[in-house]
């Protein structure tokens, strides 16, 4: 079954782009939150994460921080 | 298993070092933190030929695929550790593995200079960041900091300066430093307060930044702000490395062949003492470096 993925971003920050990026190569479908023009998800974030780097990918429920490749193949499960 | 190479590091440098190595159908590995080292955080790119135009993170994909095609074994996310030599052999040690070579390539790059102070490890995402790129428009509608005084701080400041509700600029110097057009108008800005001569002293808060101490003119102030965006350059990776020379910056020396000071032991790009650090230098070395340790392999075989 497909994941509820959530990607928090900023559209300036590289690692961000390059999280989408990869998840569009592997055809995963995820929400994008531009946390810089909503600052609701912006609390949102810093609270699910504990902290306020960008990016956070959520992975049914599972919290990323940063975009570690191996954690979120190993949470797709790809 | 020993490995005629192994490139440490994949910016443009190492990439471009790992394609040549490929080409030239060496048995070798990449071993790296990243991929696309310092390229990834550029914006627009506009003087890497053949490209009039791209990002950085475009053209940091295009340097990986560019590898991939070539099926190079790059172990991602491994620090180097210690880097000697046993019997002519280059050891490679990694927070995860010990590797052995006939030659190396040093391709580490650069980092963020840290402050040093305490609160910095603390605080570091919860506040305090090295990229105000990334992290700018979470401050949206707070007081923030930067600190330096060059151009980076500079570009900094005019990003913020539209969103923060307050923006001090902590400068260790009697004036800043970077470019006239950026300084004059970061200088107009009515929310912008420049404080030269001011050394950080402690990012204080709770579970997030509240403040910074600042010390100037031997006081010492607590300024309220949210954001803390350290901009006070780049060191060079190459403390594993001590077994080269470097200079007084921590760069390692190399000839005009990138040759370290120990045969069999090259660098290439930004963490060597080559004049400019850009793109397109840092991928040439890295060419550079790959056929000379091609041509050192073929001459001790």
């Amino acid at each position: 079954m497909a994941k509820n993925v959530t990607v928090y971003s900023t559209p300036t920050c590289p690692f961000c782009i390059r999280a989408k990026q990869y998840l569009k190569e592997n055809s995963i479908q995820f929400t994008d939150i531009d946390v810089g023009a909503n600052p609701e998800k912006a609390e949102e974030m810093i609270a699910k994460s504990g902290q306020m780097g960008v990016p956070v990918i959520e992975i049914d429920g599972n919290i990323i921080i940063g975009f570690d490749k191996e954690k979120v193949k190993s949470a797709l499960g790809i | 298993m020993v490995y005629d190479l192994i490139v440490i590091g994949a910016g443009p440098s190492g990439i471009t070092a790992a394609v040549y190595a490929a080409r030239k159908e060496m048995n070798f590995i990449v071993l790296t933190g990243d991929i696309g080292g310092q390229t990834i955080w550029s914006g627009d790119i506009e003087n890497y030929t053949g490209y009039q135009f791209i990002t950085g993170p475009e053209l940091a994909a295009k340097f990986e695929d560019h590898m991939r095609t070539y099926g190079i074994s790059v172990k991602e996310n491994e620090k180097v550790r210690a880097i000697e030599k046993v019997a002519g052999i280059i050891r490679v040690e990694t927070d995860k593995a010990l590797y052995e070579a006939k030659t190396i390539i040093i391709a580490s790059g650069k980092t963020s200079k840290e402050l040093g102070v305490p609160g910095e490890k603390e605080f570091r995402n919860k506040g305090l960041t090295y990229c105000a790129t990334c992290d700018g428009p979470l401050f949206s509608g707070k007081p923030v900091a930067i600190i330096g005084g060059g151009n980076s701080a500079l570009d900094a400041a005019l990003q913020l300066m539209k969103i923060a509700t307050k923006v001090y600029i902590i400068n260790n110097r009697a004036e800043l430093i970077g470019d006239a057009v950026m300084r004059n108008k970061v200088e107009s800005s009515s929310i912008v307060e420049i404080m030269n001569d001011a050394n950080v002293v402690q990012i204080v808060g709770d579970k997030m930044v509240s403040g910074i101490k600042v010390l100037r003119h031997g006081k010492e102030s607590l300024l309220p702000v949210e954001g803390v965006f350290v901009e006070i350059g780049l060191v060079p990776n190459s403390k594993f490395a001590d077994i080269v020379d470097k200079n007084e910056l921590g760069e390692i020396k190399i000839t005009s062949y990138n040759e370290t000071s120990s045969p069999g032991i090259f660098a290439a790009g930004d963490v060597t003492n080559v004049p400019e650090k850009q793109i397109v230098i840092a991928a040439g070395e890295g060419s550079k470096a790959s056929l000379g340790a091609f041509r050192y392999l073929s001459r001790n075989r």
